[in-house]
């Protein structure tokens, strides 16, 4: 049914699908294809030995860890600001639109740095937080805090637009045949967010996942303790061992290939099951 | 339609092929003799003061000398990464970097220069030398007078991470060669004081301007490892009057070396101005502007002894002496699973 041969109503589509085939491979594919030969130029002990020390481990476990709670926090909050921004009408509602942008547009190392300084033991709000025995900044909280501001945008982006699209009469009616506020919310709202929602918990797992600006400045870089993984990567780039950096960057590919890939199906499923109920 | 298809794609092959070639025949434009000539310095972060002012003056002087006009492209940055710039095909004529271990690197994997390169200038291509010192406190509330100091509990010690920060490698071999002159070269003791010094760094930042920043900005640790031309700039610009600078009884000899660079000079027609360039390091007026820049000079009579004054008199080793040099310092100590890394195993 979807043969390349087949005729189509809309014109192009050999032309703009050789040029995606074609995009695609030179911006994503071969530069990944590079790093596996890189990788593959270790045996496969060496390689295994590379990408499963101890120290990389814990920075695996840290940097999942870390960005998997940034995304629960983000998908949870981004929510709300999302809901807040498509629902309410209130001045300077504009405003609060454009600043939820902004971890997209500053660099990186700028986000690190400030976050560091407000959170470190003399900073705005780390001398408060300090004498409560709340440590952030050089601390897997701090790791924490610099994904979720770097991740925000992207469930709010995501979400924005399927809360936009949902109409408020579908609600009106679901309450107008005796539906509950949560049976509302659980079988009206959700169907149609929860798709959005899980894309954006996605991309901001993903995001934080890679991130490496806005985390050095803010971990604190103790070994086994608060590592990123792209710290390690780095570090060993610095002992020229490229082999070694690109084993640990494979393995870190290759989990996060099935992280994304096991979202993806459970968003199918998610949207199936939903498609069913309406 | 596969016809169709595959003409398709090898029209948009073609846009791109178009599109990507265009920039690739430019930028070759360097004159030989005569003829304006354009130098890339590839350097590390902290000499960026220092090199823009020498810059100046060597353009000036090539000019009278020669006639030609001559333009110096700086580049700065991390060290290491700045090597991996070169290697990966950055078409730099000089280098001048923080440690010989990466410009090693540079001539084995690359092949644009001899391997005995560090033999082809005086003191060991290095014009300009420096030193770990302390940064304390104001008014030293610690009492922080030198290294066996620094592992005494409690005192949180600020270093850059060695495996990330070319610099901060001197760190660790400093208090390295101080233990080991303390202990009578008993290494177990020595490794022992290396561990001890290590758990009291709260935070390992990956390069040395971040470290202090968290030691003068945000106000954490004790005392800042610090290159000296670092720590003196520092008090220059960041903290008059909030730090103070401690010099140990004994340090390492911090050797930035430099050099040519040969068959990107070659290539580009610029192996003689590249070469008179580093030259100029060494002479009179070289030395006096790397004084001026908080580097010791090789050569001090040439330099404002207002300058001189700031450099307190101490026993400095070198890495070749105490380490057999930095090949094998680092294939013992930072390579993966050496020393510093079963620092932090051993918990």
């Amino acid at each position: 049914m979807t043969s390349i041969s087949r005729p189509r109503v809309l014109p192009g589509f050999s032309l703009t699908l050789g040029y995606t085939v074609l995009y695609l491979s030179l911006i994503v594919l071969v530069p990944l294809a590079a790093l596996f030969i890189k990788a593959a130029g270790l045996g496969w002990s060496e390689f295994w030995q590379a990408a499963t020390s101890p120290r990389v481990l814990a920075s695996y476990r840290l940097t999942f860890g870390t960005a998997l709670a940034a995304a629960v926090i983000n998908s949870i909050f981004g929510f709300i600001v999302a809901w807040t921004l498509v629902r309410y009408q209130f001045p300077g509602r504009k405003l609060l639109d454009a600043i939820v942008d902004l971890p997209f547009a500053l660099p990186t190392a700028v986000s690190g740095i400030a976050l560091t300084a407000v959170y470190s033991q003399n900073g705005w709000l780390g001398q408060y937080l300090e004498p409560l025995g709340v440590k952030v900044a050089f601390t897997p909280l701090g790791i924490i805090v610099a994904m979720t501001f770097i991740g925000l945008p992207f469930v709010v982006r995501t979400v924005q637009p399927a809360l936009e699209d949902l109409e408020r009469e579908a609600e009106e009616a679901a309450a107008s045949l005796g539906a509950s506020r949560w049976q509302t919310i659980l079988w009206v709202i959700a169907p149609s967010v929860v798709p959005a929602l899980l894309t954006g918990f996605a991309l901001s797992l993903a995001r934080g996942i890679g991130e490496y600006g806005s985390v050095v400045f803010i971990s604190g870089n103790m070994p086994m303790r608060t590592e990123i993984t792209s710290l390690l990567i780095i570090s060993k780039l610095e002992q020229y061992d490229y082999a070694g950096a690109a084993a640990v960057a494979v393995m870190m590919l290759l989990v996060s290939f099935a992280m994304l890939l096991l979202i993806n199906l459970i968003q199918r499923y998610a949207a199936r099951r939903y498609q069913g109920v309406l | 339609m596969p016809l169709k298809l595959s003409l398709a794609s090898l029209a948009a092959v073609a846009l791109l092929a178009f599109v990507g070639c265009k920039p690739s025949s430019t930028s070759d434009a360097t004159g030989g003799q005569g003829g304006a000539v354009t130098l890339l310095n590839v350097s590390y972060d902290p000499t960026r003061e220092f090199y823009s002012e020498f810059n100046r003056s060597f353009t000036s002087h090539w000019k009278e000398e020669t006639g030609q006009d001559v333009t110096i492209e700086q580049s700065h940055g991390g060290a290491g990464k700045q090597a991996r710039a070169v290697i990966d095909g950055l078409k730099a004529d000089v280098v001048t970097l923080a440690i010989g271990y990466d410009i090693d690197e540079i001539a084995q994997r690359t092949g644009l220069l001899p391997t005995d390169w560090q033999s082809r200038l005086p003191h060991q291509s290095c014009p300009y030398t420096s030193t770990i010192v302390f940064l304390v406190r104001k008014g030293n509330p610690k009492g922080i007078r030198d290294w066996n100091d620094l592992v005494a509990p409690g005192i949180e010690v600020i270093t850059p991470n060695p495996k990330t920060s070319g610099g901060a490698r001197y760190n660790y071999l400093a208090a390295w060669g101080y233990a080991q002159r303390q202990n009578g070269g008993n290494e177990q003791q020595t490794r022992e004081f290396i561990t001890k010094l290590f758990r009291n760094v709260p935070v390992l930042d990956s390069g040395a301007r971040g470290s202090t920043t968290t030691f003068v900005q945000r106000g954490i640790g004790d005392v800042l490892l610090a290159w000296e031309n670092e720590a003196l700039l520092a008090i220059d610009e960041l903290g008059a009057g909030q730090i103070e600078i401690v010099v140990p009884s004994v340090s390492i000899l911090a050797e930035p070396p430099v050099t040519v660079l040969d068959k990107n000079a070659t290539a580009r027609g610029t192996l003689d101005v590249a070469n008179a360039y580093l030259q100029y390091l060494y002479s009179p007026e070289g030395q006096r502007l790397a004084a001026k820049h908080y580097y010791r000079p090789q050569e001090p009579e040439h330099a404002d002894p207002a300058d001189m004054a700031r450099f307190t008199k101490l026993e400095r080793f070198t890495v070749q002496d105490e380490f057999g040099g930095w090949q094998e310092a680092q294939r013992k100590h930072f390579a993966d699973g050496g020393v510093f890394d079963s620092i932090y195993q051993s918990k």
